[in-house]
């Protein structure tokens, strides 16, 4: 452990802060404009890893396990969402032939 | 309830068997056939009956003065405890016999007055319900045991008032009954908050005897007094609130004859009497009752000469009687008061139920100008209407005599002029009685196309027997002039305190018998001549009448009065805040809300267009934005 986390302590923590804002920023930008339901869901996955990056990063640089337990429960959590969220994509595509955001316009009020 | 003898412990049952007849006859309302309601019904009125009667006599030879019978603990909150219980004493038993002896009668007369009617198993589950009632208030150990019987009869009353609620304008005095006897409720209920707020407690016993503490003329006393004596002025009829009862003749004869003849309008009676402790530490209270009294018995009596209706003249007979009772409860004589009720309940239960033995045979007729000459179609309606006449006109030695004579006694004993307006009314009472039996049982038959006959034994009998007890029912309390010992005054001592007034000298009892004998026997003369020999028939309603005439004929427009003063100012009041307030005010400030929101709704439903990446930046742009404001913060 010890020798991980002086590892990732070669590197200054603003190069992580960076690296996980861009990441956030892109999967954010995904997630508003692309149309594609799977796309989506990618997006948001890269949303979440750039946050657990982030919280692996203080982790090390504070020394308290903590951050990177939060970070495996956060994957399990993920992991639940992909499968719901695959799933709703699979009856989407069988009930609008389709995987296009928009075409779910019906689903109002 | 220690160390009584057993038998008055059983004393709870009394009230119980016309609970019971009440409930069978209520839940088997269809199920009963021929009678059997009736029959149910008496039945458990003469259980009843009897049970009493056995109490009485254990109580006289047990030489016992009064039983509390606790039923269960009522309400216990902190210091308050009000106990369900019953007092069995010789005013309440005395009380208990009217109501069950009398009820009996009444109940098996009207197995046959009603048993054409379509709900007459509803009558007679309501007549036991009454009677369950009355003898709750009776019997009650506390002024709130008394308050639920009180507001049972009450209501007893409206729903027997209505019986025949298809007729609007029954429904309308059955409303009236209702809501008079409402306002003298308020007053009753004030003065029962007042007395626990006084004596920290409602049972009698302890009230009286805490009372006792207090000087003559204490304002607290008087002031409960006062509000007491409201409820029993909605209650016994009495000015200002007492045309409900004339118009409560709306009801079945047998109704009227029960509830607003023999017992419920004697309620109030019967509740200054219970209080009289209270009320002989009230001087003011006591004058207010005579003036009330004095002038409710002459104003009805007055009346009561111009009524055509043969109900309405007996119903304003009752205020009249009714007047009487409470000027001999100002004059602090409450056992003269009891006995007054004792024995008007014998000859106006009669005189009504013979009232409806007319009316039965005349098909329903009520007018006495239609009537005439029933003397000798209906023999034994005649010969009992007649003994009750004589009776409510004070004739020797029949009960009204006893009874009236000695109120006419305390009123000369207190002052003249009480007695010289007394006998004044109690002449006019003459005349009007006798006015009403000449017009219906003597002279030719007015109505054409009409067979009267003698009713039914189910009818006579009980107007064979309250002829027996209206004739007789003096000899309870003959006075020592005939060499009584007034029996029932001195029954009465151990429960009411009669403020002690001296005894007048028999000479000048004999001057006041003969004089009051004389004006009678000329009235009674006037009436035939009148009546009888002139056959002068009251004229129809088109013909106009002199100014006085009119006037009485009208009712001293005492109806029209109270709508011109509370009626129509509350209904104007009611109109405005319907048509203003109401209608102008609330309902669009109301309605304003509503549609706000339904506006306000149309408005935000437009965001949801079901557009999901709409959906996904607002949602982004609102976590900016909270994150910015916090920020910022």
């Amino acid at each position: 452990m010890k020798e991980i986390s002086s590892v990732i302590q070669l590197i200054p923590l603003e190069y992580y802060l960076v690296l996980s804002g861009t990441l956030f920023s892109i999967g954010l930008m995904g997630v508003l404009f692309r149309r594609n339901i799977i796309a989506i869901l990618m997006c948001i996955e890269l949303m979440f890893n750039s946050v657990n990056l982030l919280l692996t990063a203080f982790s090390a640089y504070h020394s308290d396990p903590a951050g990177q337990v939060f970070v495996f429960f956060i994957m399990i959590v993920a992991a639940a969402e992909v499968a719901v969220g695959l799933s709703i994509v699979v009856m989407m595509k069988r009930n609008v032939e389709s995987v296009d955001i928009n075409l779910l316009n019906r689903l109002k009020w | 309830m220690v160390g009584t003898p057993t038998f008055i412990n059983l004393a709870w049952l009394v009230p119980v068997f016309p609970l019971l007849g009440f409930l069978i006859i209520g839940f088997s309302d269809k199920g009963l056939k021929n009678n059997m309601a009736g029959i149910i019904g008496s039945l458990a009125i003469l259980l009843s009956f009897l049970f009493t009667v056995i109490l009485f006599f254990v109580m006289k030879s047990s030489g016992q003065e009064s039983a509390t019978i606790s039923m269960f603990n009522w309400i216990a909150i902190g210091s308050m405890n009000i106990p369900f219980a019953f007092l069995i004493d010789h005013l309440s038993i005395t009380m208990m016999l009217i109501i069950t002896g009398v009820g009996t009668l009444i109940h098996v007369y009207s197995i046959g007055y009603m048993h054409d009617d379509e709900r007459v198993n509803s009558f007679f589950a309501q007549m036991n319900l009454f009677t369950f009632s009355m003898l709750l208030l009776v019997m009650g150990a506390n002024y709130l045991v008394l308050f639920i019987g009180w507001e049972g009869v009450g209501l007893c009353s409206y729903l027997l008032i209505g019986f025949w609620f298809k007729n609007p304008e029954y429904n309308y005095a059955a409303r009236k009954a209702f809501i008079m006897n409402r306002i003298g409720d308020l007053g009753f209920i004030l003065g029962i908050i007042l007395v626990f707020f006084t004596f920290k407690t409602v049972t009698f016993s302890e009230v009286f005897a805490q009372a006792a503490a207090f000087p003559v003329g204490t304002a607290v006393i008087t002031t409960i007094t006062i509000l007491l004596l409201v409820g029993a002025v909605g209650k016994s009829a009495q000015i200002p609130l007492f045309t409900w009862l004339p118009d409560a003749m709306a009801g079945p004869t047998p109704v009227s004859a029960l509830i607003h003849a023999a017992t419920m309008v004697t309620a109030g009676i019967y509740m200054i009497a219970r209080s009289s402790v209270l009320y002989n530490l009230a001087p003011i209270t006591l004058n207010i009752i005579i003036v009330i009294g004095l002038a409710t018995a002459l104003m009805a009596a007055i009346i009561g000469l111009k009524q055509n209706d043969i109900k309405k003249v007996l119903a304003y007979s009752t205020v009249s009687q009714l007047g009487y009772m409470f000027l001999a409860l100002g004059l602090g004589a409450y056992s003269t008061a009891v006995f007054h009720v004792t024995t008007h309940a014998f000859f106006k239960a009669l005189l009504f139920l013979g009232a409806g033995s007319v009316i039965h045979a005349m098909g329903g007729e009520q007018d006495i100008r239609k009537m005439g000459g029933l003397k000798g179609k209906m023999p034994i309606t005649y010969w009992t209407f007649l003994a009750a006449t004589l009776a409510i006109s004070g004739i020797p030695p029949f009960s009204g005599f006893f009874s009236k004579d000695l109120i006419l006694n305390k009123a000369f004993e207190h002052n003249i002029i009480l007695y010289i307006l007394a006998l004044g009314g109690a002449l006019i009472t003459c005349f009007y009685m006798f006015r009403l039996l000449y017009l219906v049982f003597f002279g030719k038959q007015r109505l054409a196309n009409s067979h009267p006959h003698e009713s039914p034994s189910f009818m006579t009998i009980p107007l064979i027997v309250l002829a027996v007890l209206s004739v007789f029912g003096g000899f309870l309390n003959v006075p020592s002039l005939f060499g009584g010992n007034s029996n029932f005054s001195s029954f009465l001592q151990s429960a009411t305190t009669s403020l002690s007034i001296e005894e007048m000298s028999h000479s000048t009892e004999i001057l006041l018998i003969f004089i009051s004998l004389a004006l009678l026997g000329f009235v009674i003369f006037l009436a035939y001549r009148t009546f009888v020999t002139k056959t002068s028939i009251p004229k129809d309603d088109s013909v106009p009448m002199p100014s006085f005439g009119k006037v009485v004929y009208n009712k001293f427009y005492i109806d029209e009065i109270y709508a011109a003063l509370f009626e129509k100012p509350l209904g104007f009041l009611s109109d405005f805040f319907f048509n203003k307030v109401e209608n102008t005010v609330l309902d669009p400030a109301v309605d304003g809300i509503g549609t706000l929101t339904a506006r306000f709704g149309t408005l935000v439903r437009k965001l949801q267009q079901g557009n999901m990446s709409f959906y996904l930046f607002t949602m982004v742009a609102g976590i900016l934005l909270f994150i910015i404001f916090i920020l910022i913060i």
